[in-house]
């Protein structure tokens, strides 16, 4: 059976493409000219969302206009954890396939996500002085959100830790992937915690629904967090092509050559 | 599958030997673990009501610094003079060196803490009934944590400012586990049934045994590139 791998095996061309398309080289090139264009649909959108969320949607007969902070502080929540399972599916591609291009990712997006979590626990907390009186409750939502946040620093701690990168890399992905068991394990311990210490804490998110007029702007901002975080990412990404392949032929002729051009 | 074990057994009574002839390290973990029940009182007075009432609370905590603190020896010295090395090129099973080592640190540490609790038990006043919960769930959550803390304590080892990164990559990790065995604790203080939370601790113990020393075995390999 180990003979029938010709070059004609369908499998085999599958990954030599993936190969070609995973290698840094080719990535650098395709990234440099996808993320000037993500870049731009990104401020178009935000611009779009900010005008519909602060001035197009109606304000809230509760809550008023402090709820506007909604279309910053989901959108962020929902990138945090986002942003966490992209690193974990790179994290097990680069542990089982070795793929350099899966450790640069991973690494590329760390300090996004810690700045994400970042963003909504601060918005959160904002949010939370008009609405429930407090700047912080220890409700199961934003407890797990702080230990996330503790989880992105302990990887980004990690990496500087090392001062080889692609070992550095896979480390970084065995603490990712034990995070990823445990977050679940966090996220209902830490619920089933606080539902015994208080009454379920009113979650504005619970409320059946969400009026079209609002929910349209929360969708535009939250495309607008995921393309920024494309592009942000492409671009991390790139410098990391650079400072891991900086002994190879191409880099130093791309480098020369742009050298010459400015 | 006897080579497994046996692999197993000589990598704990190497290790538990190793810390049973450098008689004053093995009480380390002990001492810190009474001295940090101890500090309460101290912060908080002695109102015998709300030492009475959080004193499952102390004592989990204590019990899971001190098992965090001795986790940075655990591969220290194998690291040191190059036995750390032999784990990975050797025949024997990275797995198998993987699960020995977790149940090594448990012997070293979750056990003595184990026994230290008894008497701590008695100076904090909880009745016997919680006491039998308490000793159950530490029982549980300190094999947890020694596995779960197997695979963090390899990828750390020999690193700059190893022990903080540890603890800092580590304690996220743990809060399941405290959550768990101190509710379990409090629960039987009041009378209340813990049997809930006592199989939910098993169940996080069966899946750190089942889990983490693949992790443990992928990081002793990484370490070593």
């Amino acid at each position: 059976m180990g003979n029938s791998r010709g070059p004609k095996n369908p499998t085999k061309l599958v990954f030599s493409s993936l190969h070609k398309y995973a290698s840094p080289r080719h990535f650098y090139h395709l990234s440099l000219s996808i993320s000037p264009w993500l870049a731009w649909l990104a401020s178009a959108m935000f611009g779009l969302g900010i005008v519909g969320g602060l001035v197009i949607a109606p304000s809230d007969y509760q809550q008023g206009d402090s709820f506007r902070i909604i279309y910053v502080h989901v959108p962020s929540a929902w990138m945090s954890l986002f942003i966490y399972v992209t690193m974990a599916a790179a994290a097990a591609t680069a542990l089982v396939w070795k793929i350099k291009l899966a450790e640069i990712a991973m690494r590329a997006s760390a300090m996004l996500g810690a700045s994400f979590t970042f963003l909504a626990l601060v918005t959160g907390s904002i949010w939370g002085k008009p609405t429930w009186g407090t700047y912080w409750a220890w409700d199961a939502r934003l407890t797990s959100e702080l230990v996330l946040l503790f989880l992105y620093i302990g990887f980004i701690a990690l990496q500087t830790a090392y001062s080889d990168r692609r070992v550095a890399a896979r480390a970084g992905a065995v603490l990712i992937l034990i995070g990823t068991v445990n977050i679940p394990i966090i996220h209902y311990s830490v619920e089933w915690w606080s539902s015994l210490h208080q009454g379920p804490t009113i979650s504005k998110l619970d409320t059946p629904s969400i009026h079209i007029d609002m929910l349209i702007p929360l969708l535009v901002m939250a495309s607008a967090f995921m393309t920024y975080y494309l592009a942000v990412m492409l671009t991390r990404m790139r410098c990391e092509i650079l400072a891991y392949e900086r002994n190879t032929n191409w880099v130093r002729e791309f480098i020369t050559a742009r050298a010459h051009h400015s | 599958m006897t080579r497994y074990v046996s692999t197993i057994r000589l990598v704990i009574t190497r290790d538990v030997l190793r810390a049973a002839r450098s008689q004053t390290e093995a009480l380390h973990p002990l001492i810190f673990f009474a001295l940090c029940v101890l500090l309460f009182p101290f912060a908080i007075g002695s109102d015998e009501g709300l030492l009475e009432r959080i004193a499952p609370g102390i004592l989990w905590v204590s019990a899971l610094l001190s098992a965090t603190l001795s986790l940075e020896q655990l591969f220290r010295s194998d690291y040191q003079d190059g036995s750390f090395e032999l784990f990975v090129l050797s025949k024997a099973s990275t797995l198998a060196i993987s699960l020995g080592k977790s149940l090594t640190h448990w012997f070293i540490s979750g056990l003595p803490i184990l026994l230290m609790s008894i008497p701590l038990c008695l100076v904090l006043e909880l009745n016997w009934a919680t006491t039998q919960v308490f000793l159950a769930s530490l029982f549980a959550g300190t094999l947890t944590m020694s596995f779960i803390g197997a695979a963090v304590s390899a990828l750390t080892v020999g690193l700059r400012g190893g022990g903080l990164l540890l603890a800092m990559l580590i304690l996220p990790l743990y809060i399941p586990v405290l959550i768990f065995g101190s509710a379990a604790a409090s629960n039987a203080a009041q009378g209340l049934p813990a049997a809930a939370e006592l199989y939910f601790l098993t169940g996080l113990l069966i899946l750190a045994v089942t889990l983490a020393p693949w992790a443990t075995a992928a990081a002793l390999k990484i370490r070593l590139s």
